[in-house]
């Protein structure tokens, strides 16, 4: 990565309007500003139903600055590749192509034309920002909603299935880049986001995107909250270049650390109500185990 | 057909600000930047700007001092969160309503 | 220059001729040889296009979609099932006003699955708000395919070119394929009034409020409904401009002078029969049997179903003392689909032909021209029928 963004050198132009409809502190917002600074005007983007929709404007209005082509829920990536097809024809190669979908559009619904778009290699940037759950239309429970976790559909008990890794379902397309980052981190997600731009064929990117109406936490800590969840060794920031794998970030400043207890993050919460004491536990060893094994790889490859 | 008749046979949106309005009629708390406190307007040095980069509508300058704009402020308190020199309080909105009463 | 090819190879070289930029397509039989066909032209370089081979028909579509929205010139092909996978983006391309063409080889929908030809598939889209076209053989579906590129980008609607699957698109019959700098000269290059471009910013087909309200510069803005609204408007329009599209070709090429229906002894028939598609040349056979028993029988192909040319087939039928409709769908639980249409047209008019209504061929039922005649001979001499509820031909249980 080339030297790293600071706050007093990102561009200050905002490519989006004030007066939106997203949530007073909504995580999506921060990761919009900042990925649209990265993608810069000469972008066109896709977008399906999702809290960015109603983000980026009703009709006739649009708060977003850059052209985007809202589609059907399922066809994101398609959508995106019939746009990098018309530009091929009239040799307009240079206009970067941007998807941005939620976790729903990506990982559910939208899985197999991202897949498909993914096998044909087209040349475009597809973004899933995670609030775990279909958050726009009321926090019902998708297939990133994390094991537990109370949502309008699963509200006793809590989801009882495992959270999709995503990222580790691009990785075996052979994608040249598959990055993730969190609304925590904007600095990081610009920098990520610049890199995609230089790199081929299709590109992954997912953001931990922190919801204050649908995690149960006041509006003020969504920053706090997304910071914990990378703090606490929960969720990764780390990138795949050409199939290599290596943490990044505040991740990577977190190898041979002291983690703090996932318990930390699972409090800010409300969602997080019907997890059990030995659920928790089981957890904390997850992650213990899963940052034993960073810790051996940094070892075998001193990455 | 001209691209603006066209335009108003479906669904063409253009950027302009204010699609909800002016939300800052959604806020109940409203920052306020104690500039004795805040780092660049103190030092007088671009630095800091935390509450620029952090805010979720953009709508904090990144100038010496940072404007808040209220018209669009929804109130959600991050730029308070993290301001790491606590110079940004949280007032009732009232307090505001009265005084321009 | 005249070849004896398939119907899918003639639809293939008008897409070819029409200069589609970007198509894009997912097998289903009997479609299967046209979207060979077109990749076999791009990967030889015949065609500077680029061809999707997409994962589902409902990406199929959505390329277009996306790709119609950035300025190129696109088009796609499917049947049945595919065609009702795509159902969604049907409805979408033609609220986002997109002059997407589209072939429908025409085949009977599962369940149970068949893979045989009848007209469900495209009826069921008929509502849509696409303009449909049905082919009669494969001079028309070329010539059709060309004319429809030309007619969606003037109309800003899409269009789906309509033909019979297997009777059609897997036959062989002589046809001529167009000149190409002729079709250049009657087709010009996709100039949409707007493509989304980074210089001029829009946000397209975001959530439409049921009301209305200002947009950035202070003027009313239209609702949904008046989007709604001027997308019907304009189609009925389209009926109109369908018959200068055909003109302007016959002028080019030749060919045409039968926009809307296509009629064959119809001025003094008795009795006149109405269908789509091929089945149309097949009733010739009919009516010309009976013309030699002494019976006035005609047959009206319709060739324009959308938007229906309601003027059109009133002025053909209204004299008639009977009209018979034979077709390969219907609108389950009431009546055939066409028979609905037919029957609306016809209530305006003083006095009515009587209606009668036979379902033919589905799932590819074969299509005896023997049953075709003893339905249509006891049409035109035992006229008074009990009933007008519909019936069927080609039923074995």
């Amino acid at each position: 990565m080339n030297a790293k963004t600071t706050i007093l050198n990102l561009p200050e132009e905002e490519l989006v309007h004030p007066g939106h409809r997203a949530c007073a502190g909504c995580g999506l917002s921060i990761l919009y500003r900042f990925g649209l600074k990265a993608l810069g005007r000469d972008t066109i983007l896709v977008v399906p139903p999702s809290c960015l929709t109603v983000l980026q404007g009703l009709y006739p209005i649009a708060a977003t600055q850059l052209p985007c082509l809202n589609v059907t829920f399922a066809s994101t990536a398609a959508a995106a590749t019939g746009i990098i097809s018309a530009l091929k024809v009239q040799g307009k190669e240079k206009i970067t192509v941007a998807a941005w979908a939620g976790d729903g559009g990506t990982s559910d619904i939208g899985i197999q034309a991202l897949s498909g778009a993914c096998e044909r290699g087209d040349n475009f940037i597809f973004i899933c920002y995670d609030n775990e759950a279909y958050m726009n239309t009321g926090v019902q429970r998708s297939g990133t909603t994390p094991q537990g976790v109370i949502t309008t559909t699963t509200p006793i008990h809590g989801k009882r299935q495992q959270k999709k890794d995503m990222p580790a379902i691009m990785a075996a397309h052979h994608l040249s880049y598959v990055a993730t980052g969190s609304a925590a981190y904007p600095l990081d997600v610009y920098d990520t986001i610049k890199k995609a731009k230089t790199m081929e064929g299709p590109k992954y990117i997912h953001l931990h995107t922190p919801c204050p109406p649908g995690w149960g936490f006041d509006t003020r800590y969504t920053v706090k909250v997304g910071g914990l969840a990378v703090e606490t060794g929960l969720f990764d920031l780390y990138e795949i270049e050409h199939g290599v794998f290596r943490l990044t970030g505040a991740s990577k400043k977190l190898l041979g650390k002291e983690r703090k207890p996932v318990s930390a993050y699972f409090e800010t919460q409300t969602r997080f109500r019907a997890l059990t004491q030995t659920r928790i536990a089981e957890i904390q060893q997850q992650i213990d185990a899963k940052w034993a094994g960073y810790e051996t790889e940094k070892k075998d490859t001193h990455t | 057909m001209g691209r603006l008749t066209f335009a108003r046979k479906k669904s063409h949106s253009e950027p302009g600000p204010g699609d909800a309005g002016k939300t800052g009629s959604w806020r109940v708390l409203r920052p306020v930047i104690d500039v004795t406190a805040c780092i660049p307007a103190k030092t007088k040095k671009m630095a800091c700007f935390n509450c620029w980069l952090y805010c979720p509508d953009g709508i904090i300058t990144r100038t010496i001092p940072p404007i808040i704009d209220y018209d669009y402020c929804k109130g959600c308190e991050i730029c308070a969160e993290e301001c790491p020199a606590g110079a940004i309080r949280m007032v009732e909105e009232t307090e505001f309503i009265k005084k321009e009463q | 220059m005249y070849v004896i090819e398939s119907g899918n190879v003639a639809a293939a070289n008008g897409v070819k001729l029409a200069r589609a930029q970007v198509i894009a397509a997912y097998p289903i039989t009997p479609q299967t040889p046209l979207t060979e066909k077109l990749s076999e032209f791009v990967d030889a370089g015949e065609m500077q296009a680029e061809y999707i081979p997409v994962e589902s028909e409902h990406s199929a579509l959505a390329v277009c979609i996306a790709a119609s929205s950035a300025g190129a010139r696109t088009f796609t092909a499917t049947s049945a099932n595919g065609l009702l996978y795509m159902n969604e983006q049907v409805h979408w391309a033609a609220g986002a006003r997109l002059p997407i063409v589209m072939c429908v080889v025409n085949r009977g929908i599962g369940a149970p699955w068949t893979i045989w030809n009848d007209h469900q598939d495209s009826i069921s889209q008929r509502d849509a708000g696409w303009i449909q076209l049905y082919a009669c053989d494969h001079q028309q579906i070329i010539d059709m395919v060309i004319q429809a590129f030309y007619l969606a980008e003037q109309v800003s609607i899409p269009v789906m070119v309509c033909y019979d699957g297997y009777l059609l698109s897997h036959t062989y019959m002589p046809f001529d394929i167009p000149e190409a700098r002729a079709v250049d000269r009657f087709l010009p290059p996709f100039k949409p009034a707007y493509a989304l471009d980074p210089c001029r910013p829009a946000n397209l087909n975001t959530v439409t409020l049921p009301d209305i309200r200002p947009d950035i510069r202070g003027d009313l803005a239209p609702g949904y409904m008046e989007i709604r609204h001027n997308l019907h408007t304009d189609l009925r329009q389209a009926i109109g401009q369908v018959a200068e599209i055909d003109e302007r070709f016959k002028d080019t090429f030749g060919r045409g002078g039968f926009p809307h229906i296509e009629p064959y002894c119809c001025d003094d028939a008795d009795v006149i029969a109405v269908c789509l598609g091929s089945l149309s040349y097949q009733l010739r056979d009919v009516v010309d049997i009976l013309r030699q028993e002494g019976l006035k029988a005609g047959v009206c192909g319709l060739r324009l179903y959308r938007p229906f040319p309601d003027e059109v087939v009133r002025d053909a039928l209204a004299k008639a003392k009977g009209i018979v409709v034979f077709e390969k769908a219907l609108s389950y639980g009431n009546q055939g689909a066409l028979c609905g249409d037919i029957k609306a047209a016809l209530y305006q008019c003083g006095s009515r032909p009587f209606v009668r209504n036979y379902i033919v061929g589905l799932g590819g039922r074969d299509i005896r021209t023997v049953d075709l005649l003893a339905a249509f001979r006891d049409a035109c001499t035992a006229p008074a029928h009990k009933t007008d509820a519909l019936e069927w031909i080609g039923l074995k249980l």
